[in-house]
């Protein structure tokens, strides 16, 4: 598969098969298609050059991006409970509630996540990404923004998803390495 | 109800909650068409034909119109949230028509103060006028907000998206103009009705391929 912006080639001729369970590390410098590597397989960029199959449906995925992805005018807990009715969740009130409190949001969870800091966006985000539990993960930079407790937070519900399939784009693979099964560096 | 009409209405009354909550588009087009309507008033000569002044109304509801469609997809971008939304399982589709909803609701009330300030500043409102101005913003709202969403896509969006708009708003003010001052207006509301009809079909085809790559 390959991925062109123009002129600029991004992705050149990647050959990546991910085995269900799979829990692969992307690393790599700046700039060499690790988000455009997820943005892909999350059906957000279409290839220009080759074939992508994922076997998930939409519904399946659990995207985290560099942006939380949530309304600033809207509080913590009225984000997650609009994503739970666009993924149709049965008790989706029940979920995003234990989620946020999970990650440590729950005081905070009617409150604008425009007044929130970087870090609390970023646990809002995860909550978000696991609000439908996903069979397939694709984290950018997963650990960016958080604190000590909010990583080891997110270790904790990674651990409890031993049997997803994930992605995960990173600068730190130390982080994750006991987790991982593969790594794959791009230049 | 229907999983595809809970969406929208999930998606249309968040719209409305984050206007109620940020009052960043409304007010600003209050403003606006009561102040167009104003220069209008005092811009035209005593005297001018009943088609110029409803011609001016129907330039500040276009414009009116535009200022809000530049808004639509503001909050979707702060945060990259349009992202999510297509992510989402919902009809993509979904997303078009919450958002023409709630764009549609934006210009009604726009109107609901712009209407009477053009009967207190030129003439009288015919039934014909008001139903011109109803089927003009479902047709407004529907090819508006597709447009908006491919103008915020661009970086250029401030620019692209009146260059877009404004030409598939002609129709819209032939349409509205000849309701509104034509001895037989039916024709003219038929032919807002075929753009409605036409633009909104359009619209909700062709969304989901411009929301994704």
């Amino acid at each position: 598969m390959s991925k062109r912006f123009g002129e600029k080639l991004v992705l050149d001729d990647l050959d990546l098969v991910v085995p269900r369970g799979g829990f692969v590390l992307v690393t790599g410098p700046n700039g060499s298609g690790k988000t455009t590597l997820l943005r892909l397989c999350a059906g957000l960029f279409a290839p220009t050059g080759g074939e992508l199959e994922v076997e998930a449906s939409r519904a399946a995925i659990g995207f985290l991006g560099h942006e939380p992805l949530v309304y600033r005018e809207l509080t913590a807990l009225e984000n997650l409970d609009l994503y739970g009715r666009l993924y149709r969740l049965p008790e989706r009130r029940e979920r995003a509630g234990a989620l946020l409190e999970r990650f440590g949001l729950w005081r905070a969870r009617n409150e604008r996540t425009g007044t929130f800091s970087r870090g609390m966006l970023q646990r809002l985000a995860l909550c978000r990404t696991f609000l439908h539990d996903p069979d397939l993960l694709l984290l950018d930079e997963p650990f960016d923004g958080l604190d000590t407790e909010g990583a080891e937070l997110l270790q904790a519900e990674l651990a409890e998803r031993a049997s997803v399939t994930a992605l995960v784009a990173t600068h730190d693979p130390e982080a994750l390495a006991a987790r991982s099964t593969a790594c794959l560096a791009l230049a | 109800m229907s999983a595809y009409a809970a969406d929208v209405a999930a998606l249309a009354r968040k719209d409305i909650l984050l206007e109620v909550r940020s009052r960043d588009t409304l007010p600003a087009m209050l403003l606006f068409v009561v102040s167009a309507l104003t220069i209008f008033h005092f811009a035209l000569p005593s005297g001018s034909s009943e088609r110029a002044e409803t011609g001016m109304l129907w330039m500040a509801i276009v414009f009116t119109a535009l200022l809000g469609l530049t808004r639509a997809f503001a909050a979707e971008r702060e945060e990259g949230v349009l992202d999510g939304l297509v992510l989402s399982p919902c009809d993509r589709s979904a997303i078009w028509l919450g958002k023409t909803i709630g764009m549609t609701v934006f210009l009604v009330l726009a109107e609901i103060v712009a209407l009477p300030a053009f009967a207190l500043f030129f003439h009288p409102l015919s039934w014909d006028l008001v139903a011109a101005v109803a089927l003009a913003d479902i047709g407004i709202a529907s090819i508006g907000t597709l447009l908006a969403a491919i103008a915020a896509a661009s970086r250029a969006r401030e620019l692209l998206l009146p260059l877009l708009f404004l030409p598939l708003a002609i129709p819209v003010v032939i349409g509205g103009v000849g309701a509104s001052i034509a001895s037989d207006p039916a024709s003219f509301l038929g032919f807002l009705i075929l753009y409605d009809g036409v633009f909104a079909i359009l619209s909700w085809a062709s969304f989901e391929y411009v929301v994704t790559e």
